[in-house]
């Protein structure tokens, strides 16, 4: 229980074990310490730019495709309309063919008609000189009664 | 637990006194003691050897820890390190009123160190003392009962005011370089009762200040001193194989009891540390 020169190693020892200790080993693991709290700030921060990114990108997915349905929709309906245009028209087109070519047979038959009239007509003044050159035999100079049998063929 | 050759019961007051004994240089030949209570001629060999040795310990885990500081995976060492560290940092801001680069490193250290030297007590007290005896006597010839070995450099008055006074200096250098010289003097006058009291504030501030590094040195020396003396006294119930039952319950008991005193003492002194510090470094108020 003396104080003794020993006192003075004491210090030295301890001096040097200070310093020591703060160079080699306080100093570097406080460093490290400060940058793994630094890291982990970042990591969680990356992490929760991460996540944000993310539910933005669904945002836009589903945007887009609520965009693309709605687009198909229109476009469908698009092509209906335009289908049942097209049968309308078709309709239009086959019902106006059908009236032109049931018109020109109507008239195809009032020609056909007409001319068959015609030329019984003239059959008829044929027969009827052939009749009345029977009846009249030589009396009758079929050049100087043609208008006479002509009229009468016109009135048959 | 008995002593190299002679029975220790036969003298239990000499197996005591050699175990309070120091190998010492320059001590008096008769008596194995300084002449004097301050005796600056004197070096005690152990104490220094064993605090060597163990500030060699603490360098080598450090520097080796500290080399291979891992960020991602820390080890367990450094794990342990890092508790400690973290805690003297976190006591450090809460006391510390600005940034200061040494006293970290001292709090954590002194820590450390006085931890360390305090385990020696844990050491079966006749195991190193019986080891330097035959290696005295076998290698150097030496009388075994000339060799002294005291294994607890912090049950040493020397060791434990060697770290008192160094943070004593380092109080009186904080309150200089905060306070300033005038502030620092000006405290002496007028602090705690204010300037009319001056003459009452010297006396009161000086003790004040005096006292730190006092109980500081003192408190770490009275609990290991005495802890050693137990074991020292719990040793000498080996004087009959009846007793040795209280002997092992009680040696078990209060080594399990010193592990919780050692600890705790290097706790205070590397907290008290931060503490006048921190008081060293405030502005004046």
């Amino acid at each position: 229980m003396n104080v003794t020169a020993t006192l003075i190693g004491q210090i030295i020892v301890f001096a040097v074990l200070v310093w020591f200790v703060k160079a080699f080993l306080w100093e570097p693991m406080l460093n490290m310490m400060e940058e793994r709290k630094k890291r982990i700030a970042d990591g969680l921060a990356a992490a929760e730019r991460g996540q944000k990114e993310q539910e933005e990108a669904e945002q836009r997915a589903q945007k887009q495709l609520d965009e693309a349905k709605q687009r198909a929709s229109e476009i469908i309906n698009q092509a209906q309309r335009r289908a049942s245009e097209i049968v309308d028209e078709a309709k239009n087109d086959a019902r106006e063919e059908g009236e032109r070519i049931k018109a020109a047979a109507l008239s195809d038959i009032e020609q056909e008609i007409n001319r068959a009239r015609e030329s019984l007509r003239k059959q008829v003044a044929a027969i009827a000189i052939a009749g009345a050159e029977q009846v009249l035999k030589r009396e009758i100079d079929a050049k100087a009664h043609r208008a006479v049998l002509d009229d009468l063929a016109a009135h048959i | 637990m008995a002593e190299s050759s002679e029975p220790i019961s036969a003298n239990p007051v000499e197996y005591i006194q050699h175990h309070l004994t120091n190998w010492c240089l320059g001590c008096n030949p008769k008596t194995d003691e300084p002449a004097s209570l301050i005796d600056f001629s004197v070096i005690f060999v152990d104490t220094i050897l064993f605090s060597v040795l163990i500030a060699g310990l603490l360098m080598w885990v450090a520097y080796k820890v500290g080399k291979n500081l891992s960020l991602e995976k820390p080890g367990g060492i450094q794990n342990f390190l890092e508790a400690i560290l973290e805690f003297t940092d976190r006591q450090i801001k809460d006391i510390f009123p600005r940034r200061s680069r040494i006293v970290g490193p001292l709090a954590f250290t002194i820590f450390l160190w006085v931890f360390l030297l305090n385990f020696m007590d844990l050491i079966p007290v006749d195991l190193l003392p019986w080891l330097a005896r035959w290696i005295g006597s076998t290698f150097f010839g030496a009388d075994p009962h000339d060799v002294y070995l005291r294994v607890v450099p912090t049950a040493n008055l020397d060791t434990t005011f060697a770290m008192a006074l160094s943070v004593f200096a380092l109080i009186i250098f904080y309150n200089i370089k905060i306070k300033g010289g005038w502030g620092y003097a000006k405290m002496f006058l007028t602090h705690p009762f204010g300037i009319y009291l001056a003459p009452v504030n010297v006396v009161m501030t000086t003790v004040e200040e005096i006292a730190k590094p006092l109980s500081l040195g003192l408190r770490l020396f009275g609990n290991l001193f005495a802890g050693e003396l137990l074991f020292v006294l719990i040793a000498l119930l080996s004087f009959a194989w009846v007793v040795l039952p209280l002997q092992v319950f009680l040696g078990v008991a209060w080594a399990i009891y010193h592990i919780l005193i050692i600890t705790v003492q290097a706790f205070i002194f590397g907290l008290l540390t931060i503490v006048y510090l921190g008081l060293a470094s405030e502005e004046q108020h």
